[in-house]
């Protein structure tokens, strides 16, 4: 059995690497095409100072790629140490898209990202931009395949449970690629890093602009990127309202936590624009409602309506029920691969496999399960709705600000008016959090959307733990934090210093220029003045 | 041979090219920030020896990703059970090399002379406890790991972490890490003048000498250790759980292979004949021979650790019948085919693109350029 004080550990260990994992992948999606672009700008126009540009965000960019490697690291390994059987009864899935990435887009991501630093002086600009867009190619690629195998976690197409070799088996290649959730998932969060690096660019300008610092490079990456950031916001919200009705059909009870829809309603559906849910009470307190909203967002229509958590726990309980006998006939399989009674009972009841699995956490033997057990169980299916509720509306909210702020800029810039803006200007450096913020929003309402279930509808996450001691889990969580404190602290101070050195044009600071081991030692102290 | 037995060999093999690639490519990556201190004396030696890989660290890096992906996707059962089973090992490992990548990019963003000296001791362990890490969990299966299943098949690994330390994977981690210093020492030869490159040979030669005597030390404690028998199991190519067969141990039987194939003598004979060749050519200055016969050596150590333990992958020494192997452990017949399809087509693609980058930076590294450049390490 397993121990749920190692589950909940686990997956606190998971949930914070992964998230601090993505505090530096989305800025890598988007600079790799943001320094193409610059880029490419150098090479057509031949002005130096594009080369300029690509070369100081390159820089930055590479001081956060540093990290994005590190850390994607942990998460490799991650499945294995510490998710060990969601990785055997799903591997025969979830490990091909994963493998593919490593052969189709890491490999060409990191082989180049060498040349694109180291080849300044060996390769012809059009070599060399050849090799930025393919970096940025394969960056991108690397997250189509990491977010092909997140979507059979979110909507399990395209596999079969087994019951030979009792676990999921791949049976249509073609369903697990082309999946939808995987593909609005695909854009959703690849544009999501362009809009990432759209403000990360436009905020560190701004702040040049305040300072009158470097001018001409602040004033054109500043219309680059917001040029770029009021396309690519766009585009997340479009997608992300995709996202939403795909998410709606296959995941119920995600889209009823994060609406806080506790009773189901007739149609035209209101949206539920503020509200404090209880779980224990399974109400809102506080709500504020928008009549209509709801239905035309998840349904795009005036028609549609969406069940409550009232009736998806009705649906859990009758499918614990069925999923009993499906777990106690692969009992007897598991020892007797063709014991005829118990494989006629499992292909009858074999749809429910995962419920039944989900009143194991209470019950071991599932046929001994009570009322309670299964009513429990069917209470676990639904995810924690205040969490939910206010992690979308936090996302929405700084997409739709975000928008506003491209907008604003674009004007301003367009009219050569937005290095005297300085309330703007101060404004948008202010703005370089948000996009993280949202990032890391939507991955808790994807993730945290999708619980109790690690593999929707298949695979709880209780049982999908590696059988640690606590004190072992206890151990790899210091340690993680240890190390990654370190690294964020190292990363920020030299983020910080690069940014202050600025670009060398010969108007910057002076003192902070590049210096090598002849400087005197209290020159190291100038960074952090 | 059936196709899905066919399927199953086949990415045994493959896996075995990914395990070659990662200690070739990544092995001498690591030997270089393993050596760092030693051959090089000043800060600017240091750098010139960290740019002779700074094109190419993340590239090689990567056959580690992939060979960790590949476990996963061809033998989801090894991947969870090895990793889960390893814990304190695994985490290990993996803290020491996500200093690496950030080792190389931050070192030289600073001047001062302490904090470069806390990279190169980061790089030192980065380089080192890996490599240990790496040959340390093959020779723990050779004497087999404590684990089990429950009837789901959820893995319960039941040792200790010092267990996993024990004289004989220590040798093979030691094995394992002077294979790569000695890796390293040769291609920093290919990449600097001087001085560095000096001190670099006497670490290869060093290093290959002390290597081929563990290998042989290795070889002669193998064949006297209790190996693993594959007795009775509902055959290859036929799915099946770890849980339908009988396993039992047996005094030399990781010779068996051999004496039903002596063919694949050739094998540790390739590992010493490359290890021997390195060395020579290392002392008559020829590191890119040196380099070729370097991973001649690993090939034949590779091949000779998959083809002793074969069809074994991960043997349990507690629940011996309970045993991963080839044929028990892998994924489905239409995974493996899809898998094998991206690979056709793209190990060679990332081989040729990959020799590109070699060749784009050829040659030497300039101290001058390094000292100057904006871009170097």
């Amino acid at each position: 059995m397993h121990d749920i004080t190692v589950v909940d550990l686990s997956r606190l260990q998971f949930a914070a690497t992964a998230l601090y994992h993505f505090l530096f992948v989305p800025l890598t999606l988007g600079m790799t095409f943001m320094l193409a672009a610059m880029e490419t700008v150098y090479v057509v126009t031949g002005k130096v100072i594009y080369k300029q540009i690509t070369q100081f965000w390159g820089k930055l960019f590479l001081i956060n790629f540093a990290l994005g490697v590190a850390t994607g690291l942990t998460m490799e390994f991650q499945f294995g140490t510490n998710w060990s059987f969601y990785s055997s009864f799903v591997g025969d899935i979830f490990g091909a898209p994963l493998a593919i990435e490593g052969l189709m887009a890491f490999f060409l991501e990191s082989t180049f990202v060498g040349l694109m630093v180291f080849g300044w002086h060996r390769l012809k600009p059009g070599q060399h931009l050849a090799v930025t867009y393919l970096v940025a190619l394969g960056s991108n690629l690397s997250a189509l395949w990491i977010l092909v195998a997140n979507a059979f976690m979110q909507d399990p197409v395209g596999a079969h449970f087994n019951p030979t070799t009792m676990r999921m088996e791949l049976n249509d290649f073609a369903a697990l690629i082309f999946s939808s959730d995987a593909q609005a998932k695909f854009v959703h969060t690849s544009i999501a890093g362009y809009v990432t690096a759209a403000i990360f660019v436009a905020g560190i300008s701004a702040w040049y602009m305040l300072k009158n610092r470097h001018m001409e490079l602040a004033r054109r990456s500043f219309r680059m990127s917001v040029l770029f950031g009021v396309l690519s916001t766009a585009g997340v919200i479009t997608l992300g309202d995709a996202l939403g009705f795909v998410g709606a059909e296959a995941q119920p009870t995600k889209l009823a936590a994060m609406e806080g829809l506790w009773k189901t309603e007739s149609a035209p559906m209101p949206f539920n624009l503020m509200a404090f849910p209880s779980q224990e009470k399974q109400t809102n307190y506080g709500e504020v409602k928008i009549p209509y909203v709801l239905s035309i967002l998840v349904t795009h229509s005036l028609t549609g309506t969406v069940p409550g958590v009232d009736v998806l726990e009705q649906r859990a309980q009758e499918r614990i029920r069925g999923g009993i006998p499906a777990v106690s006939s692969l009992k007897v399989l598991s020892a007797d691969p063709n014991d005829p009674v118990a494989l006629n009972q499992f292909t009858t009841h074999q749809k429910d496999l995962g419920y039944g699995f989900l009143v194991k956490r209470y019950a071991d033997d599932v046929t001994t399960a009570t009322d309670e057990q299964i009513a429990q169980a069917a209470k676990d299916s639904i995810p924690h709705v205040a969490t939910m509720f206010w992690s979308f509306r936090a996302m929405v909210l700084l997409g739709l600000g975000m928008l506003a702020f491209f907008v604003l800029g674009l004007i301003y810039t367009l009219r050569n008016t937005v290095q005297y803006k300085r309330t703007f200007l101060k404004f948008a450096v202010w703005m370089i959090p948000a996009p993280f913020l949202a990032c890391e929003a939507g991955w808790l309402v994807a993730e945290i959307g999708r619980q109790p279930w690690t593999v929707y509808g298949l695979l709880p996450t209780w049982m999908s733990a590696s059988t640690h001691s606590v004190g072992y889990m206890v151990f790899s969580l210091i340690g993680f934090v240890a190390v990654y404190t370190v690294f964020i602290v190292i990363e920020m101070y030299l983020m910080v210093r690069a940014i202050r050195k600025g670009p060398d044009d010969g108007n910057g600071d002076a003192e902070l220029d590049r210096g090598d081991l002849s400087l005197p030692a209290s020159r190291k102290t100038l960074a952090e003045a | 041979m059936d196709i899905y037995a066919s399927l199953q060999v086949i990415w045994w093999l493959l896996l075995g090219v990914l395990l070659i690639g990662l200690a070739v490519m990544v092995g001498m990556d690591m030997g270089v920030g393993a050596i760092l201190r030693y051959i090089g004396r000043t800060d600017l030696e240091r750098r010139v020896a960290l740019n002779v890989i700074g094109p190419h660290w993340d590239g090689n890096q990567v056959w580690f990703i992939l060979g960790g992906g590949a476990i996963f996707a061809a033998f989801p059962l090894i991947y969870a059970t090895a990793f889960s089973g390893f814990y304190v090992v695994m985490l290990l490992l993996l803290w020491t090399m996500i200093i690496r990548p950030v080792g190389f990019e931050y070192r030289s963003k600073m001047p001062s002379a302490g904090w470069r000296n806390a990279w190169d001791w980061a790089l030192f362990v980065s380089g080192f406890v890996p490599m240990v890490v790496f040959g340390a969990a093959i020779g723990n299966l050779f004497q087999g790991v404590p684990f089990h299943f429950d009837w789901t098949l959820t893995s319960f690994y039941t040792g200790s972490f010092l267990a996993l330390l024990n004289p004989f994977a220590i040798l093979c981690g030691v094995l394992s890490a002077c294979m790569s210093a000695a890796m390293g020492g040769v291609t920093v030869m290919g990449g600097a003048q001087g001085a560095i490159a000096e001190r670099s040979r006497t670490v290869s030669r060093v290093a290959w000498t002390l290597a081929i005597v563990l290998f042989a030390i290795g070889g002669f404690w193998v064949a006297h250790m209790q190996g693993y028998v594959l007795n009775q199991f509902p055959g290859a190519g036929v799915a099946q759980t770890p849980l339908q067969q009988v396993v039992t141990r047996a005094d030399g039987a990781w010779l068996s292979n051999f004496r039903a194939h002596p063919v694949l003598w050739l094998l540790p004979a390739a590992g010493f004949l490359g290890m021997l060749g390195s060395l020579f050519s290392a002392s008559s200055e020829r590191p890119l021979l040196a380099w070729w016969m370097g991973a001649v050596a690993w090939i034949g150590v590779i091949g000779t650790v998959g083809c002793a333990l074969f069809p074994f992958l991960l043997p349990s020494v507690s629940h011996p019948s309970q045993s991963l192997t080839v044929w028990n452990s892998g994924s489905s017949r239409l995974t493996l085919a899809w898998m094998l399809g991206f690979a056709v087509v793209f190990v060679p693609l990332i081989v040729w693109y990959t020799s590109w980058a070699f060749y784009v930076m050829r040659g030497k590294v300039d101290p001058d350029q390094v000292a100057t450049d904006e871009h170097a390490y």
